[in-house]
């Protein structure tokens, strides 16, 4: 042990912060791509339980390794380039999709304080990289050289951007209330009892932001840029192997991320919704597990993910033009009314927030 | 232009409320809690119908003797024509098949060579876990037929039992 602390102080002081910064990003990074593998495996079982089936249970202990079996079986299969694609974007493309959606988990505070990078901006830094997942969709279905990859991808950035105005002004109206662009803060802003958090105020802004979520993230019933009824797969059907599991992955982390950003932003994040009551928080073992903590942000962000998989099970799927016509008409709307109410609001100095 | 005031509303309240999107989540989640009727197939089996029309078999009496007598009734009802029978006189001065071959890939297990058989020779059994590997194995013998009656007599003799009230 004084061994390993001699050679730690030997090192100079750059070369440590790298290394503790690299260790961070992969103590996040390991555990997000897990939650990836089983929110697979999670989808398949609830959406099995829905229609009154299994789902996937040969695999391992009641199907536990199926993720893992996945997996292995995209490794080993060969990474096809059509002959008439443009391989470079080809290749770089679902690495524009996945890292995007990896990276905006650097701002997310699991716990009071415990993120990768603390930065002023944090919202506006989320709200930038989901935006760049875009550019790996449209890239891919272009550079397949496939009239359905094409076509798929139109539809999704059609519909991405679309959606990102009705979010953003969600976001909006989220940051009016915390007076505050770092995740940290926002979820500070909601401290108090369970009755503090942002989604009872907002709570027209919140169904705003999950359905835009849905709809960003291209799942169902938003998921026209699959519609595997009229255009195969979408933008990767001419993906295989390991190029396809990276849009995968990037489709799972981004649900995620929308979950976690939903629960940050709405319902406390870290945020002990037992909050506020002191006799339960301040028992002497079950205090740490009524107060406040990462298990409640890891609950919180469960939660959403479900509906996301209860969505996919439950409603057939939108057509494009409803589609449209849903973010543009309604949702942006919406949005608007709500943030000029809530403007209102705070300009009378009645914020029923604080 | 009343009624169409209230109605109006009455159409943004059930949108807005998004009513009916919960009203289907409703129905998901109350089947997600619900009995699963999967059947784990290798492990669990559903029963079968002592009708249930499988692979064929020919049987025997129990003195041991042939029940068919190449009457060829089979093969002219067969729709699929995937029977082929020939027949030829026993020292015995009986008549028997020399050849009784059906060929598996024609058979559309229809049950009608079953139910032309005037003495419940050719059967089909409730064998239904069977494959072939090689060309030519589709094409089941009367050698082979008969072993599969042998084999499973008891069990034939319990399903024609059991269908023979409705017979």
């Amino acid at each position: 042990m004084e061994f390993l602390t001699a050679i730690w102080s030997e090192i100079p002081a750059a070369v440590q912060t790298v290394i503790v910064i690299l260790l961070k990003i992969v103590a996040i990074l390991i555990p997000l791509i897990l939650a990836v593998a089983y929110t697979t495996f999670a989808e398949r079982k609830i959406i099995g339980y829905m229609q009154v089936r299994l789902g996937p249970n040969r695999v391992g202990p009641k199907g536990w390794l199926q993720p893992i079996a996945d997996v292995v079986k995209l490794l080993f299969k060969e990474v096809i380039i059509p002959t008439k694609s443009n391989r470079y974007i080809f290749l770089i493309a679902p690495m524009l999709t996945l890292v995007p959606a990896f990276v905006a988990w650097s701002v997310i505070p699991f716990a009071d304080g415990m993120m990768l990078a603390d930065i002023n901006a944090g919202l506006l830094f989320v709200l930038a990289l989901t935006s760049v997942g875009v550019y790996g969709i449209i890239l891919g279905g272009w550079a397949s050289n496939s009239k359905y990859a094409m076509l798929s991808a139109m539809r999704a950035g059609a519909q991405v951007i679309s959606y990102e105005i009705a979010m953003g002004f969600a976001l909006v109206g989220v940051l009016m209330a915390a007076g505050s662009l770092n995740l940290n803060e926002i979820i500070l802003a909601q401290s108090g009892s369970i009755f503090s958090w942002f989604i009872w105020p907002l709570f027209g802004l919140f169904l705003v932001y999950f359905i835009s979520g849905v709809a960003e993230t291209n799942r169902a019933p938003f998921d026209v840029a699959e519609g595997e009824s009229e255009i195969v797969a979408g933008f990767h059907v001419e993906y295989s192997g390991m190029a396809f599991a990276l849009f995968f992955l990037a489709e799972y982390a981004n649900m995620i991320l929308i979950s976690a950003l939903t629960s940050l932003l709405f319902l406390g994040g870290w945020l002990s919704p037992f909050q506020g009551l002191d006799f339960l928080t301040e028992l002497p073992v079950l205090g740490a597990i009524f107060g406040n903590g990462i298990h409640w942000f890891l609950l919180k962000t469960a939660f959403f993910l479900f509906f996301y998989l209860w969505f996919r099970a439950t409603f057939p799927r939108y057509r494009y033009d409803q589609i449209m016509r849903l973010g543009w008409k309604i949702l942006i709307p919406l949005t608007i009314v709500w943030i000029f109410a809530e403007m209102l609001a705070i300009g009378l100095g009645w914020q029923p927030w604080e | 232009m009343g009624i169409n005031v209230s109605e109006n509303l009455k159409h943004y309240i059930k949108s807005f409320s998004l009513i009916e999107l919960l009203k289907g989540m409703r129905v998901t989640g109350r089947y997600l809690f619900d009995r699963k009727i999967t059947i784990q197939y290798p492990e669990q089996k559903t029963p079968l119908s002592p009708r249930f029309r499988g692979h064929h078999a020919l049987r025997r009496y129990p003195n041991g003797e042939e029940r068919c007598i190449a009457c060829k009734l089979c093969e002219a009802v067969c729709p699929a024509l995937a029977i082929k029978i020939e027949s030829q006189e026993r020292p015995d001065g009986t008549r028997r098949t020399t050849r009784y071959d059906i060929d598996m890939f024609k058979c559309i297990y229809c049950g009608f060579c079953e139910e032309a058989c005037p003495v419940d020779a050719i059967v089909e059994t409730n064998i239904f876990e069977y494959h072939f590997e090689n060309r030519g194995e589709n094409i089941m013998t009367k050698a082979k037929l008969l072993a599969v009656g042998d084999n499973h007599e008891t069990e034939i003799a319990a399903m024609k039992a059991a269908d023979a009230p409705y017979r």
